[in-house]
């Protein structure tokens, strides 16, 4: 049977303030257990919450961003429930009224453009952690995360399969880094996922009954979990069972979901809006003042890159997949003095993205840790451009840049990579060449086109790397066809 | 001296014939010898306060003295105080010793006042008697069988008894004027928003306002004058001019409007009740006063409404005492909700844990809309009900309470009962208004009868110079309890 398969993504993004969201403890990761929770955090008797305004401005640049409705008016909301790592016994979330309404995410796979529509994105503050190691027969608790801003970003069910839903988080993921709300460290748990999967006959309008698999915080899991739920969910089916909606956990071990709890145990939250906090209101002025210090946004960008510089989509998704990356490249662009704008922009996006990427790479660094600056590469560009270096030697006076030997020029200089160019010169080691190879030159002149290639391996042999190839090649052509 | 009113007390101590170290002696004193006959006290600490009395005196030696500086006032335990032992009068925070200042408790020791102990109070502040307290009911000082009210019997009580000249206080249904009118002292409710919350433990959060409880009226307007300040920490702290609360105290009542709503003035009030209050009315009436009937007539659902939100805020507000971080802790328990289920029931007592029940229950999914939405529109329709009111007349007045002091034990079994205590009382905090009570007569067994006075939204010192010319003119607010004259 045709089974398709229907996925929404819950993602929750921690928003990168200096201090919680209802308190004016610090935020940073890894301090030791329970040294950056305030009396807030620990929840004493007495205390109350006080809204960080930095979190708000940052959900209205994502609502910006996504083009939703930044609701005038929203109301925090208590969702209780009981857990020792939750220190008031509520979470303080945005229930009826979020912050963010409505939206959409435009996502790329295999050159074809995809909306995914958004329900909301909302405000709440984090839980602490419970900490099971260590601890013999006991748990321990770190309230230093408690607190921390977070923006839940809930889409419909729009994404149809495990590549789709992968490539929406990572669009969302390089977007939430661009307009500088989230630092998307994975790792830390800055940026994780829950994924509601359900399937359907393919024709079907109905939605299956879904199960939500919990706190995916890489996209190789998020891939892995969907494509196992997904096809367990098709068997089970197929084997004449029912799917009971759950909550279910992703075990990256085994690879495996396993059930958490069923919607018969699920907690009934009773959600109310929080009686210490007011509606959160956002007037005109705010909203103005946050979308006139608002970034280009990445398809912005990517469409100029596409209309202005004649870069191929395949270039641009590249070269907007973050904000540094884009930035690099425009900081590049505008350093290349000489030549033509689009050839320009072709080679560096060419370089950024196959060259300095593999480099950085290998070196297990990121680019604003490259040890080739945008300036830098301009300057070899520029170099190749007015046809002072072939290609072949860029690579090599890359390497100097890379390894700090000095500016494109200097090690042309240094090193006398300078490319031949003068005619008379390379007529000059054509006619040697010529000379050396009466074979060669019998065959190619006999129809072997695999001959004329080899004596231009030996014309640029014999200029150590330096003459102009396309040179050699019309003069190699004329001298041989004269004969 | 212990019967001087706060103007008094400063002034005797700015002239240095009591220091602020003898004066803090003679209340802890008072307090040794009556204090087991009342209750009125939780926890006193007299090297701290007696530390904090001579710290007062060197700032009154140096000239630096504010009105309250060296004055010894008891706070009720909800307040937390750094260092001191603050309960709520529950076992769940027996040993709990607060880290920090409640911001009312730092505006005090801005002021140079000195801490004299804290008060006994109904556990988190639910009940009407101060009978649910863990550390034992409050006896009223005019009869030790009967209640003080509640929920700040203690503060209220030990004002009567003379033990303290002044006290803390809160209010979430009548908890500071029930208690003021079955002690025969004067007590203030703010208007929703004056006194920051911060530091305050939450009974029912968009009820709960800090409050002062003393003698007369002149003295709640030195006290609101320290309390009444704006607090970034609280998110409903309102952020107004200062106010000076005593400059109106003396501007005569000629042409003062006083509705009567005829909802206050029916059956269910005792005889002798009503026959006070309309007594102290004629007194205003001869000090220039009209009186006009004005209708509330949401009112009479003020208790339902009231029985819906504030258990609703408190189940949640409640659900930080799990025994994880801090308080009491059961002993023995198999996993970790059972460590939760056996510390809240030992921890809590039985108003408490209904009230947390029916909190729980109004919340839940499917009852919501019924109970907690509809609670909130009656809450819309006291308040509109005011406001029309508050068109035909400047303060409202009827009976604080019902009756007078009712016996220890009377009202236990049947929580209605208790809850129709605070009948007068509820509407004032669901619509966020000003309340107060004074005393205005005794009744036929000798038990202090309470005036209630409702004000417009900040009109606070407009209703202390209500109250305090009528003080100047009649004597219940200086006839002195058994216990205050022994």
């Amino acid at each position: 049977m045709d089974w398709e398969i229907v996925i929404g993504l819950e993602t929750h993004a921690q928003l990168s303030t200096r201090s919680k969201i209802f308190s004016g403890a610090s935020t940073a990761f890894g301090s030791p257990p329970n040294t950056q929770a305030c009396a807030v955090d620990i929840a004493l008797p007495g205390v109350l919450p006080v809204l960080n305004i930095d979190a708000v401005g940052k959900a209205i640049r994502f609502g910006i961003a996504v083009g939703a409705t930044v609701n005038r008016r929203s109301v925090f909301a208590r969702k209780n429930y009981f857990y020792p790592d939750l220190p008031k016994g509520y979470q303080i979330s945005q229930y009826e009224t979020p912050v963010v309404e409505g939206g959409q995410v435009a996502i790329q796979l295999d050159g074809v453009e995809k909306i995914i529509h958004l329900t909301r994105a909302h405000l709440e503050e984090d839980a602490g952690k419970s900490l099971h190691e260590d601890f013999h027969g006991m748990t321990g608790i770190d309230l230093n995360r408690a607190g921390t801003p977070l923006l839940e970003i809930v889409t419909e069910p729009d994404m149809r399969s495990a590549e789709e839903a992968v490539e929406y988080a990572k669009t969302l993921h390089a977007l939430v880094r661009w307009i500088d709300i989230c630092d998307g460290n994975m790792q830390e748990g800055s940026f994780r996922c829950d994924a509601n999967v359900s399937v359907r006959k393919r024709g079907s309008d109905q939605l299956g009954t879904r199960r939500e698999i919990k706190n995916l915080n890489s996209f190789r899991f998020l891939q892995q979990a969907i494509e196992y739920e997904a096809r367990w969910q098709i068997e089970h089916l197929e084997e004449g069972g029912n799917i009971q909606q759950a909550t279910v956990l992703f075990d990256p071990d085994s690879g495996q979901t396993r059930l958490m709890r069923t919607k018969e145990d699920a907690h009934d939250y009773r959600y109310f809006p929080d009686p210490d906090l007011l509606p959160l209101e956002i007037d005109d002025a705010w909203l103005e003042r946050t979308r006139e210090d608002m970034p280009e946004l990445p398809a912005v960008r990517r469409q100029r890159y596409q209309n202005e510089l004649g870069l191929s989509a395949q270039d641009t998704v590249l070269l907007v997949s973050d904000r540094e990356t884009a930035d690099y490249f425009e900081a590049t662009l505008a350093a290349i003095s000489t030549g033509d704008r689009a050839a320009a922009a072709k080679l560096a996006a060419n370089w950024i993205n196959g060259e300095l990427a593999a480099a950085l790479n290998r070196a297990e660094l990121e680019l604003p840790a490259s040890p080739v600056s945008a300036s830098a590469l301009a300057g070899l560009i520029s170099r190749v451009i007015d046809k002072t270096l072939s290609s072949k030697l860029a690579k090599e006076v890359f390497d100097g840049l890379w390894s700090g030997a000095g500016s494109a020029d200097e090690i042309i200089d240094k090193r006398g990579l300078r490319q031949i160019s003068d005619s008379g010169a390379i007529e000059k080691l054509v006619d040697e060449v010529i000379g050396a190879n009466e074979q060669q030159v019998a065959d190619y002149l006999g129809g072997k086109q695999k001959a004329f290639n080899s004596l231009v391996g030996q014309v640029m042999k014999a200029s150590k790397g330096k003459a102009n190839p396309a040179q050699v090649n019309e003069i190699l052509k004329q001298k041989l066809d004269k004969r | 001296m212990i019967n001087s009113g706060l103007k008094a007390l400063s002034q005797n101590l700015a002239d240095r014939k009591i220091s602020s170290v003898e004066l803090t002696r003679a209340y802890l004193e008072r307090i040794d010898a009556h204090n087991g006959a009342v209750n009125a006290f939780i926890t006193v600490d007299a090297e701290a306060s007696l530390a904090q009395a001579k710290a007062a005196d060197a700032r009154i030696a140096l000239g630096d003295a504010k009105p309250l500086t060296g004055i010894p006032i008891a706070h009720k335990d909800i307040w937390c105080a750094k260092g001191w032992r603050t309960t709520c009068a529950s076992r769940m925070l027996e040993n709990f010793r607060a880290p920090y200042d409640a911001h009312v408790i730092e505006r005090f020791n801005e002021a140079g006042a000195v801490i004299l102990g804290k008060t006994n109070m109904d556990e988190f502040a639910m009940g009407s008697s101060n009978e649910t307290s863990w550390f034992g009911p409050v006896k009223n000082p005019w009869d030790q069988e009967r209640v003080p009210g509640g929920s700040s019997g203690g503060s209220a009580a030990a004002v009567a008894a003379a033990l303290t000249p002044a006290a803390t206080g809160t209010d979430t249904g009548g908890s500071i004027r029930q208690p003021a009118s079955l002690c025969g002292v004067s007590g203030l409710k703010p208007t929703y928003g004056l006194v920051s919350r911060y530091g305050m433990i939450a009974f029912a959060s968009s009820l709960d306002q800090g409050g002062p409880l003393a003698r007369t009226a002149e003295d709640l307007a030195l006290l609101l004058d320290v309390m009444v300040n704006f607090d970034p920490r609280d998110s409903t702290s309102l952020d107004r001019p200062e106010e000076d609360y005593s400059r109106m105290l003396e501007a005569p009542l000629n042409g003062l409007r006083i509705g009567l709503p005829r909802e206050y003035f029916g059956d269910g009030i005792s005889g002798d009740v009503r026959t006070a209050v309309e007594a102290a009315i004629d007194e205003y009436r001869k000090l220039g006063a009209t009186t006009v009937e004005v209708g509330l007539p949401a009112s009479e659902l003020s208790v339902p409404a009231y029985y819906v939100i504030a258990p609703a805020e408190a189940s949640s507000n409640l659900s930080r005492f799990d025994g994880v971080r801090y308080g009491f802790r059961a002993e023995e328990y198999t996993d970790l909700l059972d460590m939760y289920c056996k510390t809240r029931a030992q921890g809590f007592g039985a108003e408490v844990k209904r009230r947390i029940l029916i909190g729980t229950y109004v919340l839940s999914h499917g009852y919501y809309d019924a109970y907690y939405l509809q609670a909130q529109r009656i809450r819309r329709l006291i308040a509109r009900d005011f406001s029309q009111a508050f068109e035909q007349c400047d303060v409202i007045m009827s009976p604080t309470s019902p009756s007078t002091a009712f016996g220890l034990g009377a009202r236990m079994t049947d929580p209605v009962q208790m809850y129709l205590s605070d009948i007068f009382t509820l509407a004032a905090n669901l619509a966020g208004l000003p309340g107060m009570s004074i005393p205005c007569g005794l009744d036929s067994a000798g038990l202090p009868v309470g005036l209630q006075i409702i004000g417009n939204y900040f009109s606070e010192a407009r209703m202390l110079n209500v109250a305090h010319l009528y003080q100047r003119q009649t004597d219940w607010a200086t006839r002195m309890s058994p216990v205050a004259a022994s």
